[in-house]
């Protein structure tokens, strides 16, 4: 008993066959191995594929148009449900936009707990790139211990924010909490256990699993010249032996005083993408560590000083009159940025993740643009796919890492 | 013939369970909920984690699986857009009776914060909804709760099927 | 009187603005010469309509006919291999003009440039994916997002929204919530145009609640106790309202629901 509705019972509005003996197939938009709602149509030569056409779009929520009908701290969560694997680099990517628009001066503590969240999204996010990976290409196992990891990352997002998945924990100009107490020693002790972990779980599972290196190697293979003009970013450039990162380009935060290496590789391949996620936690810890001592010395100071756009400390809007009337026009109608245009790039575990934000002087933005990696990613299937084995094509959208609340937005 | 005795006339001896068809079937149908992997947002990503280590849904006999024909539940993890709501309808269409929906996070449950031109606001719109579970996202323990809740729902239920569409058809 | 709103902007608007509020601006600078960007405005010399540095980025606006050639010589003389973002802002309301704006980057010298140009509203522009292929996900979005048609793209369709989509969605008469083909849209393609009726309208409201709405949601005052046997079905109830559980209303001054 079916409610009658208007869609045809069996399958496809795609021809199957065709006299050509090509077989075009339909992949996705509810595939386990896409990765969310990519759907690939394929056309296929026996079992190669000699065109591709990744159709998307499925998860588009029009958060850019959500944008334009809000003010900029309303927005903030919104920028959550991008990329939801690692949050806090969208809230950051945001925040960061708004605060160049601003010309914000942020205190150190803010900066140095920034960083922390940033790089603990990274490994999370990184971890989770390897669980689904591994699990796409076969290997069960590495899927449980990687998430087995990450759920102690998350704890930890959890402890400082109160959310596993959509932090929220940046504002523009600061942040609004500082970390609890003993907050470092536990993120630490996480930090050890993920490095224990890579070199004696992960990598000892998959570095020389024969299995693995079959799936893996030269498989995805992208040029650095095509790399580039398919505007990749992040592990997917570095990948093809393009040296760039924005963390170290064009620094921002703290990331100009940290001491820390890019990975890159020039095997072009699914095999050196993963080596270059692995060693990007190593870095990512490497990090942490640094940070540690930098939190302790800096002053407790956690939001901006800019009465026009953001609100006085709590103490100072119960206590003082001015604070408060501020805080009520900041919350009732929203900050108002100088009227001009920005473009921050910022590093995301994706890569180059970015807000074009066009201001008219207006609380509400006047266009903003979100440049999401993996949107540009995704364009490279279609090129990337054309003569690989069906087999493979889940390997190459595993190792291109793409998250589609991003793509769609 | 058999060389062992059983007294079946002791007490605990019988190895008969006398129960109802309903509940004969029920406890059937309620122990090996298979949902399928139909993670649209971030909702999936906490569906993702409790299939995983440290939830285990396995253990209640909860297996995803990734054929809408081996499918029992469908658990709506995340927001639906209008591009994408004719397939949820058609997949639906493809489960096997018996079939049961989830509709897991604020954007399946009614749009959420996404109240824009290109989401459904609701997935009742589209498939009848048996649990819907508040959060954005929810978390692993809220979605175990919600299986928990089916579970219990299809107890009460009658075996007889038809009896089952009809209430479902009553919702949408 | 109902509040005016503008029909070629149908975005939220600030309910209020100080008459005597100038915005500032984001503070602009000249070229510096010499320097990397000076280079690159000598290089392109005359496409150039006006070029300053806002935020530590070089601003070039150019002639919509020029894009080509003006990115060809950032590629190929400027080290601009990257075109990291396109897309476009509308103004046809102020200007009847799309603003579209390429992001540049310089991977040696870590610099960004952005490249501005104006179309008018029924206008094309040259398509620049036989030089950087991401604009073929990035015009096409454009092209969906606003209705810009770029000029010879392999493959100008739709992508985010489906192919028999109404309207453009970013442009600013378009509202946050969908039109009409918008709101039915899944309802006609699913069950058709005759199941309008069954299903009903979209609720757009999120602070709406139905008290006696009681198909959906549990009953007020109808919840199942802790440890209540149910095995047997839920023991149907009377739905009882503000007497014991809700405020009474009854009883105070002000009568707030004829009903009751």
């Amino acid at each position: 008993m079916q409610q009658t509705n208007k869609l045809t019972p069996f399958f496809e509005n795609l021809n199957f066959e065709r006299s050509d003996n090509m077989m075009i197939i339909n992949f996705g938009p509810q595939h386990p191995s896409a990765h969310g709602q990519l759907r690939l149509v394929l056309e296929l030569d026996g079992e190669k594929v000699t065109k591709a056409y990744p159709d998307i779009g499925y998860l588009h929520r029009g958060i850019e148009k959500m944008a334009e009908n809000m003010t900029y701290n309303e927005f903030l969560p919104t920028t959550d449900r991008l990329d939801y694997i690692a949050s806090t680099a969208n809230n950051y990517a945001y925040a960061h936009s708004v605060e160049t628009l601003l010309g914000l001066e942020i205190p150190e503590r803010a900066q140095v707990i920034r960083t922390m969240l940033l790089e603990v999204n990274r490994i999370i996010s990184h971890l989770f790139f390897l669980a689904t990976h591994a699990l796409d290409v076969g290997a069960m196992s590495v899927f449980l211990y990687a998430f087995r990891e990450r759920e102690h990352g998350m704890d930890l997002m959890e402890e400082y924010c109160g959310a596993r998945l959509t932090h929220s924990a940046v504002r523009i100009g600061g942040v609004p909490l500082d970390l609890p107490a003993n907050w470092t020693d536990a993120m630490l002790k996480w930090c050890d256990t993920v490095e224990y972990e890579l070199a004696n779980t992960y990598e000892t599972l998959l570095n020389e699993n024969r299995i693995w290196k079959m799936r893996l190697e030269d498989v995805g293979v992208i040029s650095a010249e095509n790399a580039q003009s398919w505007g990749c970013s992040g592990v997917m450039l570095r990948g093809s032996g393009v040296k760039y990162d924005i963390r170290k380009e064009e620094p921002y935060e703290l990331y100009g005083d940290l001491e820390f290496d890019i990975p890159v590789s020039d095997r072009c391949d699914s095999y050196g993408r993963y080596r270059l996620y692995m060693q990007e936690i190593r870095e990512s810890i490497k990090i942490l560590r640094q940070l540690t001592p930098m939190y302790e010395k800096s002053t407790p100071q956690l939001m901006a000083h800019a009465p026009q756009y953001i609100s006085a400390p709590k103490e100072e809007i119960m206590t003082q009159n001015y604070a408060l009337m501020q805080h009520f026009v900041l919350v009732t109608q929203g900050m108002r940025p100088p009227v001009g245009e920005v473009y921050a790039p910022t590093e995301s575990p994706k890569g180059e993740l970015g807000f074009y934000i066009k201001s008219e002087g207006e609380p509400y933005a006047y266009r903003l643009k979100c440049r999401a990696p993996s949107f540009f990613h995704t364009g490279l299937l279609q090129e990337m796919l054309v003569g690989t084995y069906i087999a493979d094509v889940v390997t190459i959208i595993g190792s291109t890492n793409i998250v589609f609340g991003e793509v769609d937005r | 013939m058999a060389q062992h005795q059983v007294n079946y006339a002791s007490s605990a001896g019988l190895p008969v369970v006398l129960t109802s068809i309903d509940k004969f079937v029920n406890w059937g149908r309620s122990n090996s909920l298979w949902p399928l992997t139909y993670g649209l947002a971030c909702c999936a990503i906490e569906m993702m984690a409790s299939g995983a280590a440290r939830f285990d849904f396995d253990r209640f006999g909860t297996i995803f699986r990734a054929s809408p024909r081996q499918a029992d539940v469908m658990i709506l993890a995340g927001t639906l857009s209008k591009k994408h709501a004719e397939f949820t309808r058609r997949l639906y269409d493809q489960m096997a009776e018996p079939k049961w929906v989830i509709s897991m996070g604020s954007c399946a449950n009614t749009g959420g914060m996404f109240n824009t031109y290109a989401t459904v606001q609701g997935v009742d719109r589209i498939v009848p909804v048996d649990i819907y579970l508040p959060g954005c996202a929810p978390r692993p323990e809220t979605l175990q709760y919600a299986l928990m809740m089916l579970q219990k729902k299809i107890r009460r239920e009658s075996a007889n099927m038809k009896k089952n569409t009809k209430q479902n058809l009553r919702l949408i | 009187m109902r509040k005016y709103t503008p029909k070629d902007n149908v975005q939220k608007k600030s309910y209020y603005t100080d008459r005597f509020y100038i915005s500032p601006r984001v503070p602009r600078s000249e070229v510096e010469n010499p320097g990397h960007f000076a280079d690159v405005v000598n290089a392109l010399k005359k496409l150039i309509q006006e070029s300053y540095v806002e935020l530590n980025q070089l601003i070039i606006h150019i002639k919509s006919t020029d894009n080509i050639k003006v990115l060809e010589i950032l590629k190929e003389k400027c080290g601009y291999t990257v075109c990291s973002e396109l897309s476009a802002v509308d103004y046809l309301a102020r200007d009847g003009e799309f603003e579209i704006f390429y992001q540049m980057l310089n991977m040696n010298k870590a610099s960004r440039v952005r490249v501005l140009t104006r179309i008018k509203k029924d206008e094309a522009i040259e398509s620049i994916v036989p030089m950087f292929k991401m604009a073929n996900f990035a015009e096409r979005e454009m092209y969906d997002m606003f209705g810009i048609v770029a000029n010879n793209h392999p493959y100008l369709k739709r992508i985010l929204m489906p192919e028999d989509w109404v309207g453009y969605p970013l442009l600013k008469t378009y509202p946050l919530q969908g039109d009409e083909a918008a709101s039915w849209y899944e309802v006609d393609k699913i069950f058709g145009t005759e199941y309008r009726d069954v299903i009903g309208p979209e609720n757009r409201d999120p602070a709406k609640i139905d008290r006696y709405d009681t198909k959906r949601f549990s009953r007020v005052g109808h919840e199942v106790s802790f440890g209540e046997d149910i095995s047997d079905g839920e023991q149907e109830k009377d739905i009882e309202y503000s007497k014991t559980f809700l405020v009474d209303y009854t009883t105070s001054q002000k009568q707030l629901d004829k009903r009751k």
